[in-house]
């Protein structure tokens, strides 16, 4: 299982890094779906099974789904590849990889401290994701409930003629 | 190691053996009977019954030339037909099949099926829009709006027989419909939209408006040809034995038989052989519903999905989980 959750680590991380710098928008979504896949399998070896099921339906299967679909109406050609190519030149990268150094350092510091964690040492059944979302975190449920229906009724105004 | 235990190395060989094996005399199946029902021969020539064919296809496919258009998106192009084929074979994982014959027994069954069915997608998505052709393109839009619309309501269909059976476990389904009784007489409804549904995921007839030949040519496949153009159509097949293997295991008792009286004295031997009746039903009648309906257009489509299908299965979950509530309390 810890192998199994390295590998996934290290995929999740180059693909993301791959998405990001990737200039044709259907290769940068390709990665990204791989990894939201890698993520899913990182909440599997964790023992997150629900988590790992619903990452993969929800956001690998529905929202990524969406975004393809979206790249396939906007009709983009080459002139975005070369558009893109043009804001991403390499001097652009120099800013944003010093900062983000520093959050790794940080990042590193902190975890330096923090003992080792058992692999999956918990089994999370749906069951008790269930229980919690509609005990202690029901107020959350419900708010999200109604930002739905607000996007649902805002969609459907949009969509009518 | 050689034994019937879920995931056993000898498991895995046999089920993945079978379900190729199948899937591929599906392709002979299909078209014959289709030619009876059409009153013509089908396909007769290859070995007794033409039964060979699918090796002759095979034999054909591979040594066509395997082109790739200049024009196309080469990376998504080269990767959207492995992905349909792959997907199925890992949804078939959790498919139980008898008492310890199977591949995985994950507590999270059911939606590792839909999960799989979700990246499914992807494989007619990318076809259509690598292929850099207006058809092609035209087929991926309708296969990817058809298959997220009724991605949805297969979902909600089915969350009435958790609820009966509260697991999402496969097996542990078809044990709670021994003790309870089959879920197609408490489920009505979601059986027949998940049937419905499921039609539509699998882009079989009469809901295969992402090939629609009379329309787009051949929809997001066009640009496709030899082996690349073989796995799309071999994971449709395996779409299909994965319909109707998970049809039988949802709401008609998986490897039980329908009476006592009916299971053979091996419970290995009886679980095959009851889940291949039952899947062999299934089977015929996709092939009667290709031989009997016609197309529909495109916006009745999307109409029946969002408007009939969508509140009848909300409501289906409504109505069970009060009944359950009620009888809970």
């Amino acid at each position: 299982m810890s192998l199994l959750f390295y590998i996934a680590a290290v995929i999740s991380v180059l693909s993301t890094l791959i998405a990001i710098t990737r200039v044709n928008v259907t290769h940068a979504l390709l990665y990204f779906i791989l990894s939201l896949i890698s993520l899913g399998t990182i909440f599997y070896t964790v023992g997150a099974h629900f988590a790992a099921v619903l990452e993969v339906i929800v956001y690998a299967g529905a929202i990524m789904v969406m975004y393809v679909f979206v790249a396939m109406m906007l009709n983009l050609g080459h002139a975005t590849i070369d558009q893109e190519r043009a804001w991403l030149k390499p001097s652009i990268w120099i800013g944003p990889s010093v900062m983000a150094a520093l959050l790794l350092v940080v990042l590193m510091w902190v975890l330096k401290d923090t003992g080792a964690a058992e692999m999956a040492h918990t089994v999370t059944a749906a069951k008790q994701v269930g229980i919690a979302l509609f005990g202690p975190y029901v107020l959350a449920v419900e708010l999200a409930s109604m930002l739905l229906l607000a996007g649902l009724v805002g969609a459907y105004h949009l969509a009518r003629k | 190691m050689f034994e019937f235990v879920v995931g056993s190395p000898l498991n895995i060989v046999l089920i993945l053996g079978a379900v190729l094996v199948t899937a591929a005399l599906l392709i002979w199946v299909e078209r014959r009977v289709l030619g009876f029902l059409n009153e013509r021969l089908g396909p007769n020539r290859c070995g007794p019954f033409g039964i060979a064919q699918s090796l002759a296809d095979v034999g054909k496919l591979i040594t066509k030339e395997d082109w790739v258009p200049p024009f196309a998106d080469k990376m998504p192009f080269i990767v959207a037909p492995v992905i349909v084929p792959v997907v199925m074979l890992l949804s078939f994982a959790v498919i139980p099949l008898a008492p310890g014959v199977g591949i995985m027994d994950l507590n999270v069954g059911l939606l590792w099926v839909l999960a799989m069915a979700g990246l499914g997608a992807y494989s007619a998505m990318l076809g259509g829009l690598a292929s850099n052709n207006k058809f092609s393109l035209l087929g991926g839009l309708r296969a990817a709006g058809q298959m997220i619309s009724y991605e949805v309501f297969m979902g909600i269909s089915i969350l009435g027989v958790v609820i009966l059976s509260d697991s999402f476990n496969l097996r542990e389904i078809v044990e709670a419909q021994h003790k309870h009784g089959w879920f197609v007489f408490s489920q009505f409804i979601g059986f027949i939209i998940f049937v419905i549904a499921g039609l539509a995921e699998t882009k079989r007839w009469p809901f295969d408006l992402a090939e629609g030949e009379a329309e787009i040519i051949s929809g997001f496949n066009t640009e496709y040809s030899g082996m690349k153009f073989g796995l799309f159509f071999v994971g449709e097949y395996i779409g299909m034995l994965l319909l109707a293997a998970l049809i039988p295991v949802l709401f008609f008792g998986g490897w039980y038989a329908p009476f006592e009286w009916l299971e053979l004295p091996n419970a290995i031997i009886s679980g095959i052989f009851w889940m291949c009746v039952k899947t062999g039903f299934w089977i015929f009648f996709f092939i009667l519903v290709r031989a009997a309906l016609v197309r529909p257009r495109y916006d009745q489509l999307m109409n029946y999905g969002w408007l009939v299908m969508l509140p009848l299965s909300l409501i289906n979950l409504l109505v069970t989980g009060a009944v359950v509530l009620a009888q809970g309390n």
